[in-house]
């Protein structure tokens, strides 16, 4: 039984009858209790997550049929999925995110992914983050174009940051995101004289790469300086688990809360390449799912009612194998399962066109069928959260047709 | 005579204007020089850039190329200090990773007894283990040893080479007994094959524990029906006439194949063939059932992970067929040389080979006709990777100045060729190493089997940059503890005598002449402008800060 009262004292509503709440951070958002603005928040799963056993299709046979040893049990017994609509039920390592599928804040999308046919782990995140399947000349990535479609001034420096030491394909291009790993060492150590001295040799700098870069950090460091992100402690009880994905979402939630203007946020977490001793309910990929759950849990308690102008993505560049490997493991697959959560989310559904498992079914006899593309997703996303006017550069060559949309978002 | 300092500062100004300009058709005989001490080695030494013009760049090359000839016997005890660089692979296995395999055993078998907390008590365990004893002593030495060689090497082509195989042929060390498994890997099976044949490199990869545990394939098998030693078992009552015993499938052959395809990808998408090179999904599957019984031996076999083995029962003994070459049924490990002869003899990877080590060598986008000459060299002399890199080397390619100083450094190219540049002494190589990580290449880090990317976009960014600046800033002021440089001594006698002349020696000592007039003025100018006209006379205290400055400016960053 999920307890709700420990979510809603954390986000501050009263207990409204017995009923399942509508989704709180719409009513959130629509009472505009933050003053910034909307944010994004991209997470990548790299290696290829296993979507089957995160969003467990328990309500078909063959599920089990394919996977003896790695299947997640059905809801009810021991290590069992977490029930979600009778046919579908969640990793039970994803425990700390069924409070938001039930109270509507939380949605999934399932049989997602890239129309490509590549199984290779570098094209298809290529793929995915240039936001052109099958194309390898796109040099930019969709985010960096999304964001800069908007046209806006002033641009903040922050407005697109990514949590890595190296800034991702996603965000690469002429939007000038910016990647740091820690915002407390995020700028000069030497005083005004050396930074000052740096700043002009790096204005001075030959145009491309260096001198672009270079200004958008000097612009980005000062701003966060004067805003000082990393003194506000995570809230309402808010514990993030150790590891990369807490400590990167531990961050943007500081970089929403201080209003530095922060549309898009990327982070990404590796780890799910299963090929061998995946596990089921217990083992490798529920360890991850474990830390990978709980840090968004925290993320969204941190952020409490600002959750209201924040939507939360996934992704992942393909999915893996129906049927386990020699290794009780999973191979390179296809379609796979996207989390979106936040303010404006309908949430408490899985979406998407669910192709079924039997052989006759499958993509190429092995891999879960694509029914959504992921770039249908995200248009939606990119144009109700983040109000990208247009989405034609954004998407080149795709048709983004708003009838396409699965609703996911109010 | 207060005009001849001048005059003095403007000559030297001249001398030092270096970059390409238009009208260069030809580098001269100093940009030769930073040239290659830039592309083929981790920069230069105070010192070096003379050194080499002294001699005629091309002498060097031609000694870099043969760093067999090379003495190096400073480094070379350095490394022997350190205790598992000579160590085997099943003695480092065995002494490091035993305690670690006793540990989780003894924790599992306490948990089935009662409600223990596994982690707990091999924790408890672990912490018994004397200090030089422990896992990580390993990787530790391992890092130590590549940061030391790169930065104080004579060889400096032989570890450019090194850094730029075992990206090729990343192994991650962050997975499973792989860590104690790199030490062998880039000593045994990396270093001796690196000037040799690539097939001999590829076939040491293959067959390489650390690469078949990496990718998987250590554990991939064929399917029941396909596995040759079961099918002809007999069992125990044969002789007395109670026939045949059932054929005995142990759980862990079960399931559907029981094959893996991680390394039968990898192999030819990343190491051979490349992405396009015109390999299938099938070809993947048929690969994979070749390799399987390419596999490591266990734990009662003289150690997990510590030797090759080919394990009969375990391969595929089916008939196949891989990019067109058909096995009959009945093979075993014959199978796999075989392909990986043909792989690398493949025009494909002849092509992809070239491609890389122009682009590491020459240019982040390297051109098609260069490496269209490369790739020819290659397979004409049956894959000899001197006669490749020399072939690089030697290109018109090469010593255009379209491509002088047009690469950014690599995280390890910026961080080692800072420390050079200032003589740096290292008494601790770990500082750097976790600059490393913070710049973002942390020595066998890379996760993926891609590697750590050869091209500049990756690497320059908002956050990395800042911390390559702070890192130039610490190492310059003696910050950063166990590495000691003395910027001081770097400039001659006499020419420090102000702040302009000292900016202009210390340009001249840490970059060979490659900072531009702006850049140079920009420093004099934070520095003397700071200074009240009438405080001391100019002193050696701010030197550290004007180095900083050098190794953190966008010239610097360049190679």
């Amino acid at each position: 039984m999920i307890d709700r009262r420990i979510f809603l004292k954390s986000s501050g509503l009263a207990l409204v009858g017995g009923s399942l709440l509508p989704n709180v951070f719409v009513k959130m958002a629509n009472a505009a209790t933050t003053k910034g603005g909307k944010t994004l928040v991209a997470i990548f799963q790299r290696g290829a997550v296993d979507g089957l056993n995160v969003i467990v299709p328990f309500g078909e046979k063959a599920y089990y049929d394919a996977r003896p040893t790695i299947a997640v049990p059905r809801p009810g017994v021991d290590g069992g999925a977490i029930d979600l609509d009778g046919f579908f039920g969640l990793h039970p390592s994803l425990a700390s995110l069924t409070p938001y599928f039930k109270d509507h804040s939380a949605a999934f999308v399932h049989a997602v992914g890239s129309p490509d046919a590549t199984r290779s782990h570098f094209d298809a995140q290529d793929f995915m983050e240039s936001g052109t399947p099958g194309v390898k000349s796109t040099e930019d990535g969709f985010l960096s174009r999304a964001v800069g479609v908007k046209k806006e001034t002033p641009v903040s420096p922050l407005r697109a940051v990514a949590l890595s030491p190296a800034l991702p394909r996603i965000l690469a291009g002429s939007a000038g995101a910016v990647a740091m790993t820690n915002l407390s060492q995020f700028g000069i150590r030497g005083g005004a004289n050396v930074s000052g001295g740096f700043e002009s040799m790096y204005a001075e700098a030959v145009a491309g790469t260096l001198g672009g870069t270079a200004k958008e950090s000097f612009e980005a460091a000062r701003i966060l300086k004067s805003a000082d992100p990393q003194k506000l402690q995570p809230e309402n009880g808010a514990v993030y688990p150790n590891g990369p994905l807490g400590n990167s979402l531990r961050q943007i939630a500081q970089l929403i809360k201080s209003n530095v203007g922060l549309e898009v946020a990327f982070a990404d977490v590796s780890g799910w390449d299963t090929h061998a001793g995946e596990g089921g309910a217990q083992g490798q990929l529920a360890n991850n799912l474990r830390n990978f759950s709980d840090a968004i849990a925290a993320f969204t308690r941190d952020l409490g009612s600002r959750m209201g102008d924040v939507v939360l993505v996934t992704m992942s560049e393909f999915g893996r194998t129906v049927r386990e490997n020699g290794n009780r493991g999973t191979d390179h697959g296809h379609a796979n399962v996207m989390l979106v959560l936040g303010g404006g989310v309908k949430g408490g559904k899985v979406y998407g066109k669910w192709p079924g498992l039997s052989s006759q079914q499958l993509y190429e006899n092995r891999d879960l069928a694509i029914t959504t593309d992921f770039r249908d997703v995200f248009s939606e996303l990119l144009t109700k959260q983040l109000a990208v006017p247009s989405l034609k550069s954004v998407f080149p060559g795709y048709d983004t047709l708003p009838s396409k949309w699965k609703g996911i978002l109010a | 005579m207060k005009h001849a300092p001048k005059l003095l500062a403007g000559l030297i100004a001249l001398t030092l204007l270096t970059g390409t300009t238009s009208s260069d058709s030809k580098l001269n005989d100093r940009q030769q020089a930073l040239h290659a001490l830039n592309r083929l080695a981790f920069g230069p030494r105070p010192g070096d850039v003379d050194a080499v013009m002294k001699d005629g760049v091309n002498t060097w090359i031609e000694q870099q190329l043969h760093p067999e000839g090379i003495p190096d016997r400073a480094v070379e005890a350095r490394i022997a200090t350190l205790p598992t660089m000579t160590l085997s692979n099943a003695q480092i296995v065995k002494t490091y990773y035993e305690p670690v395999l006793m540990a989780r055993k003894q924790a599992n078998a306490e948990a089935k007894n009662g409600d223990v907390d596994k982690k707990d008590v091999r924790r408890e365990l672990m912490a018994d283990v004397p200090p030089n004893q422990r896992p990580q002593v390993v990787m530790n030495d391992l890092v130590a040893q590549r940061i030391l060689r790169a930065a104080e090497s004579d060889r400096q082509l032989n570890e450019v080479m090194v850094d730029f195989w075992m990206n090729h042929f990343n192994v991650f060390a962050g997975k499973g007994i792989d860590r104690f498994l790199l030490t062998s890997y880039e000593r045994d099976v990396i270093r001796p094959h690196i000037w040799g044949r690539f097939e001999d490199l590829l076939m040491a990869t293959a067959k390489s524990p650390a690469m078949l545990f990496y990718l998987d394939n250590a554990r991939s098998m064929a399917a029941p029906e396909n596995r040759p030693a079961m099918q002809q078992q007999r069992g125990f009552g044969g002789r007395f006439g109670f026939g045949r015993r059932a054929i005995v499938v142990h759980p862990q052959q079960q399931g559907q194949g029981g094959l893996n395809e991680n390394y039968a990808r990898e192999i030819m998408e990343l190491h051979t063939l490349g992405v396009d090179g015109g390999y299938t999904q099938k070809d993947v599957t048929e690969l994979a059932r070749v390799l399987t019984g390419w596999s490591i031996s266990r734990e009662r076999e003289g150690g997990e992970g510590a030797t090759f083995v080919f394990r009969a029962q375990m391969h595929d003994a089916g008939a196949k067929t891989v990019l067109g070459i058909r096995f009959a049924p009945g093979g075993g490990i014959e199978e796999g040389e075989r392909m990986i002869h043909v792989l690398a003899h493949h025009p494909a990877t002849a092509h992809r080979i070239a491609y890389k080590l122009c682009q590491r060598l020459v240019a982040d986008e390297p051109p098609p006709a260069l490496v269209a000459r490369v790739a020819k060299k290659f397979l004409a002399t049956d894959g000899d990777l001197r006669q490749t890199v020399r072939a690089v080397i030697e290109s018109p390619e090469f010593w255009s100045p379209a491509s002088y100083r047009a690469k950014v450094k690599s995280p390890f190219e910026y961080t080692i060729s800072a420390v050079r540049a200032v003589n740096a002494q290292i008494t601790d190589p770990a500082p750097i190493a976790r600059a490393l990580q913070q710049i973002g290449e942390p020595l066998y880090g890379a996760q993926p089997p891609t590697g750590y990317s050869d091209k500049a976009d990756v690497w320059i960014n908002t956050g990395a940059l800042m911390n390559r600046l702070n890192f130039a800033l610490s190492l310059a002021s003696n910050k950063l503890p166990g590495v000691h440089g003395d910027v001081v001594s770097l400039i001659p006698a006499g020419q420090a005598a102000d702040a302009s002349h000292s900016v202009e020696a210390l340009a001249l000592a840490l970059t060979g002449g490659n900072l531009t007039e702006e850049t140079r003025s920009i420093i004099k100018s934070r520095i003397v402008e700071r200074k009240a006209p009438s405080e001391d006379p100019w002193d050696n205290t701010q030197l550290p800060t004007v180095a900083g400055l050098i190794l953190g400016s966008p010239e610097f960053q360049r190679q």
